[in-house]
């Protein structure tokens, strides 16, 4: 290594004293967090607030013959009790949805899930609200239900969607049936076609996506508070994507947008749950509307599992066509997507299975054709992208199971079967055959370097020593080893095929910087979580080279922010994360300019210098920064404007693609079922990496999720739609226990298109976890031909696998 | 999640309980930690008008011996079973026992007394109260009376205890030294109630099993003492074909609800690994 010079080390101390881009910063937001100072929706009090809570249908289809509020209204310190009745008049029993379809607020005929709300009721303090739900009598007459999302489209099925049951177009197209939503497709289908009736190998697997939810730990609340003086109303909640929620209250209210005033305080977890718009919001705001005080609205743990939005139920029909020594030549998908009652994915409008179209993954598969068709059925609505791009996990358990069930049918290790049809990086830009262009990616050096690290040869070795050994009756435990390589799709996007309800999906920032060399920053994007506040300021400590401490991140008022799309899909880093480093350089030019007049040169004979412009050969004439910025205010240039700040709204040119190799060894436990984690380690490439600490973080949170939706968190009905194991006791969220240790690693290929090259990591390790545990365990069966396994793999359906195939005594 | 009204008590003494009970009837509930009756009235499964919060009674409190017996307090929580020292001496089945209930935070207020008074055939003390035979002290109008817990769950929350009864104490006679014991438990994930377990006491002369005892946690409406599984053990040397014989016998009485944990053939295949596992743990121990 060369000697550092003085110069060196006095560059290396002043970029440290940054905490920028890099640099293992603690998250800022953990001050308050650990120390009980959050402030979150539930924490807000307000002068005459009053509380309201829903009455629910316990019938998962019926229709509704009476409801008699009479009682419950007689109940000292109720306010008022809301049904359908009320909110028709106002055109708001029913609420668009960001899918296209509309959903009910109160139901107004009919209940169509477990749990519906039927009538909120508002008393003075939540006690009294809760026993007053109970004072609200309904009269239901149940009608028969489909759970099955395959029941939905027979022709003696029940229509559940009568208010739509005559329009057989729906958002996204024909509908072929009452209960059909739409029927979306892409790829050649032709093409496919032929080659699947030619190809030397085809495999073909039904893999169910089953429901889950995801769970936050603080549920969906607000409060509602209308001026009636002013006309203005102030809407506190949970809201991942203010903005557009801020935009949504005034086209279905009627009230001037400026006269609405959306807050997101801090938001303890969102994972997708918290995109969409939900009864209670809309119920708070009428209430506070017609009453003049404002309501709360707070979802209890079981309402928020069994009625907000859920995550996935997706059946995926796979097929692969290759050649005999592996080469994937097509792929064709089936979706069949249980949407439930209403369709209120959180999408962007154009793409009603999301980006489903991922599915081929991180091959050079040539040809391939994906159909998604969505139905109704009798349980919660949703489809929300849990922890990942809208239905990412998905496409990836898609394609990462798919690669395995191929790998056995020809007898090719599945490690080796990966490599073989892997992009390659010299393919990129790279143009999948469902429509995407990747825009970078190395995936045979992640590959290989994961394969080194967990040992991989040896593994298989250690695993067949124990199958044979079981064989032998020598031990009851399974080992399986899964594999995951998967592709992300994120940073949504271009406005070309990304908007919401019509709304591009741009996303923003705007940074000033006071007279003393402060920052305040703020942003379109709402953190749930994810350390904004941390990772922004780094970016912009390194653009602007003002320390990472004295720069103030505020996102979530919608008075104050900028306009943005929200937070979720990865977007933040890819899209808002471009827009502040696009906003810092607008700054940074005028700042060269000040530094050009103060220092008397040319703009052109100045270069950067960490934290300040100095002259080109003359490092001692320099001005940082913060002599800029006091100067940009009180002695600027001649005819230039005094002030230091800059806004950017950012339109990405393409999504980013942050890929990932995934290994785990697991040890399955014969007679019980029971599954343990032995290794799993983790390499992920999400091009450049702003906080390594944050990072990592995001990959271990996304992991245990991941760890839980595989191997046991499930949203189940019973057949006759009830919501079973809505509360934590049966939804499995694993605690520090259960959880296992993460290895962590990295390699690093920076997005082409993006202003610093990042990509977007919090999603990653869920999309690339779920496939990576349902290899692992159906790897552990595979020499005992046990075909696919579904998940979630909870012990006593492993151990029915063992009765099926006769392992017990 | 939000409970019904009530009216709150905390009376420093039996008697005190005893006479409020009397008088307030079957509206009325005592509260021993809440860590069963809380969640209940949350989800409003339980709405009693009137709660009566024990934990001001002193006499309730403590562990203490008398004679061949341990007698503990009703009061005593689980977080002090795990500390007692006269138990790990005595009977270390119960720390085991309790180390596996819940979480370390619902062990600081969740009580031996409320465990065995609930009825909720997941709670794991009363299948290890049955195998240890003890018995229950039930302080009434008409004062105390003692009930076995092996005669005293008729069927899921419904119990030998009167409305206007509480548990006082349990009694357990000290089992021989040199006993083996094991608790197997299975559980999803920490926190959860079994899918199966088991409770074990032998005792072992030589290689032969001289007496055996097992209880049967959460695989039916009630805890269950498999009599004749010990007795299939008794007088063996605790080969496979006994104690497969005690795995079918114990088997054979379960009767388990299919639930999120699992359908029933599985919560009693369940019972049958869960006491193989505590027989081996319970032989290993024992020495005779
Ligand atoms: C998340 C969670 C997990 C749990 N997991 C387990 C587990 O795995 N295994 C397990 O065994 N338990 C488990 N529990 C329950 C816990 O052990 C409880 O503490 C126990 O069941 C009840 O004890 P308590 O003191 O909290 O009683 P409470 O909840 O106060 O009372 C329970 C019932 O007993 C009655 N009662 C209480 N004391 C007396 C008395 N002295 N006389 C008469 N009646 C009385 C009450 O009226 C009520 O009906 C769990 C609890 C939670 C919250």
């Amino acid at each position: 290594m060369n000697k550092q010079t003085p110069i060196d080390i006095d560059r290396a101390e002043r970029t440290e004293k940054l905490q920028g881009m890099g640099c293992k910063r603690k998250r800022v937001e953990d001050i308050r967090f650990t120390q009980g100072k959050g402030n979150y929706v539930d924490d807000l009090k307000l002068p005459g607030m009053v509380f309201g809570d829903f009455v629910r249908s316990p019938h998962a289809h019926a229709r509704i013959v009476s409801i008699d509020t009479t009682r419950a209204k007689a109940l000292p310190g109720v306010i008022a009790v809301l049904t359908a009745a009320d909110l028709k008049p106002l055109g708001l029993h029913y609420m668009p949805t960001l899918a296209g379809d509309v959903q009910a607020v109160l139901a107004e005929e009919k209940v169509l899930f477990q749990n519906q709300e039927v009538a909120f009721v508002i008393a003075k303090d939540r006690y009294i609200a809760s026993d007053a739900t109970e004072l609200v009598d309904v009269v239901y007459e149940a009608l028969p239900c489909i759970v099955d999302p395959f029941k939905s489209m027979l022709p003696d099925a029940p229509v559940l969607r009568e208010d739509i049951k005559d329009k057989m177009v729906g958002a996204h197209g024909p509908r072929k049936h009452p209960n059909h939503i739409f029927e979306w497709q892409i790829g050649d289908k032709d093409a496919t076609d032929a080659i699947f009736a030619n190809a030397e190998v085809t495999i073909k697997e039904m893999l169910v996506d089953h429901r889950t939810h995801p769970s936050p730990l603080e549920t969906c609340q607000s409060v509602a508070s209308f001026d009636k003086i002013k006309g203005e109303l102030t809407l506190w909640g949970t809201f991942q994507a203010p903005h557009v929620i801020r935009t949504v209250v005034s086209l279905i209210s009627g009230l001037p947008e400026h006269k609405i005033h959306v807050i997101a305080p801090d938001i303890g977890g969102g994972f997708g749950n918290k995109v969409g718009a939900y009864a209670g919001y809309v119920c708070s705001v009428v209430g506070s509307i017609v009453l003049g005080v404002p309501v709360k609205w707070v979802e209890d743990r079981m309402e928020n599992l069994s009625t907000t939005s859920f995550a996935r139920d997706y059946h995926m029909t796979t097929e692969l066509a290759a050649t005999k020594e592996g080469k994937i030549l097509a792929m064709r998908v089936h979706v069949l997507a249980d949407h439930g009652a209403f369709d209120a994915c959180a999408d962007p409008s154009k793409w009603p299975a999301g980006f489903m179209n991922i599915c081929t993954g991180s091959y050079d598969i040539p040809t391939a054709h994906l159909v998604v068709d969505g139905v109704y059925t009798n349980k919660a609505s949703g489809g929300v992208a849990y922890r990942c791009s809208f239905r990412v996990t998905e496409a990836v358990f898609a394609i990462e199971r798919a690669v395995e069930v191929l790998a056995q049918k020809i007898g090719m290790d599945a490690a080796e079967l990966r490599l073989k049809n892997f992009i390659k990086a010299e393919q990129f830009p790279y143009h999948s055959a469902l429509g995407w262009e990747y825009d970078s990616g190395d995936y045979h050096t992640a590959m290989k370097k994961a394969m080194d690290t967990i040992g991989y040869a040896e593994l298989r070795k250690e695993q067949a020593a124990k199958r044979a050994a079981f064989q032998r009756g020598e031990t009851r435990e399974l080992m399986g080893i899964g594999i995951s390589f998967f592709t992300e799709i994120v940073g949504a996007g271009p406005s070309k095929n990304c908007d919401i309800l019509g709304i591009a999906m741009f996303d923003s920032a705007e940074i000033r910087i006071h007279p003393t060399g402060s920052i305040i920053a703020r942003m379109g994007t709402k953190s749930q979580g994810q350390g904004h506040e941390t990772t922004y300021a780094q970016i912009i400590a390194t653009e602007l080279g003002i320390p990472a401490d004295d720069i103030m991140i505020e996102e979530g008022n919608t008075d104050t922010a900028p306009y943005g799309l929200g937070t979720y899909g990865s977007r933040s880093t890819p899209v808002a994360g471009a827009a502040t480093a696009v906003a810092a350089r607008k700054i940074k030019a005028k700042a060269q300019m000040i530094a050009a007049h103060m220092l008397e040169v040319h703009e052109g004979d100045l270069e950067w210098d960490v934290d300040r412009f100095r002259v080109k050969g003359l490092p001692e004439k320099f001005k940082t920064m913060k002599e800029i910025a006091w100067s940009a205010y009180n002695s600027p240039p001649p005819n230039m404007e005094p002030g230091l700040e800059a806004v950017n709204y950012y339109e990405p040119p393409n999504m980013t693609y942050p890929f990932g190799a995934y290994f785990c060894v697991m040890d399955i436990d014969v007679d019980t079922g029971v599954a343990k984690t032995r290794r799993f380690y983790a390499l992920d490439d999400c091009g450049t990496r702003i906080n390594p600490m944050i990072i990592e973080g995001q990959v271990h949170g996304g992991l245990t999720e991941a760890f839980a939706c595989a191997m046991g968190q499930e949203i189940r009905y019973d057949e006759t739609g009830n919501v079973m194991g809505a509360s934590f006791m049966d939804f499995f969220l694993p605690t520090a226990v259960e959880t296992p240790h993460w290895e962590t690693d990295f390699t690093v290929t920076p997005s082409p298109h993006h202003p610093i090259g990042a990509k977007g990591v919090g999603e990653s390790p869920h999309v690339g976890g779920v496939p990576c545990f349902s290899n692992a365990v159906n790897d552990a069966y595979a020499f005992l031909n046990a075909g696919h396994i579904q998940m979630p793999h909870d012990a006593w359906r492993l151990w029915k696998v063992g009765e099926r195939l006769g392992l017990h005594k | 999640m939000i409970p019904g009204t009530f009216e709150y008590y905390r009376p420093d003494s039996v008697a005190s309980v005893v006479a409020l009970l009397a008088k307030l009837g079957d509206d009325a509930r005592p509260l021993a930690g809440g860590q069963s009756l809380i969640a209940m009235m949350k989800t409003r499964l339980a709405s009693p008008e009137h709660l009566i919060d024990l934990s001001a009674i002193a006499e309730l409190h403590g562990i203490r011996e008398q004679g061949n017996d341990i007698i503990i307090g009703a009061m005593t929580t689980q977080h002090e079973l795990i500390a007692s020292e006269l138990l790990a001496k005595y009977l270390p089945i119960i720390r085991e026992t309790s180390l596996v209930i819940a979480d370390p935070q619902i062990r600081y207020k969740g009580t031996l007394g409320g465990n065995v008074a609930n009825g909720d055939p997941g709670n794991d003390m009363p299948a290890l109260m049955q195998c240890l035979d003890a018995s229950y002290q039930l302080v009434g109008p008409k004062g105390e009376r003692e009930v076995a817990a092996r005669a005293f769950y008729n069927g899921a929350y419904d119990t030998a205890l009167q409305a206007d009864e509480i548990v006082s104490a349990v009694r357990i006679g000290k089992p021989v030294a040199g006993h083996g014991y094991g608790y197997e438990k299975l559980k999803r994930k920490i926190g959860d109630y079994a899918t199966a377990a088991a409770a074990v006491m032998i005792t072992m002369s030589v290689a032969t099993c001289t007496s055996a005892s097992i209880g049967l946690t959460n695989v039916s409406e009630t805890p269950l003492w498999a009599e004749a599984a010990g007795k299939a053990l008794v007088g063996t040397q605790l080969d496979e074909a006994s104690i497969a014989k005690a795995v079918a016998a114990a088997e054979a009485i379960t009767n388990p609800a299919s639930d999120m944990r699992g359908p029933a053939e599985y919560r009693t295949k369940m019972a049958g690994i869960m006491l193989r596992r505590a027989l081996e743990r319970a032989k290993s121990r024992a020495h005779g």
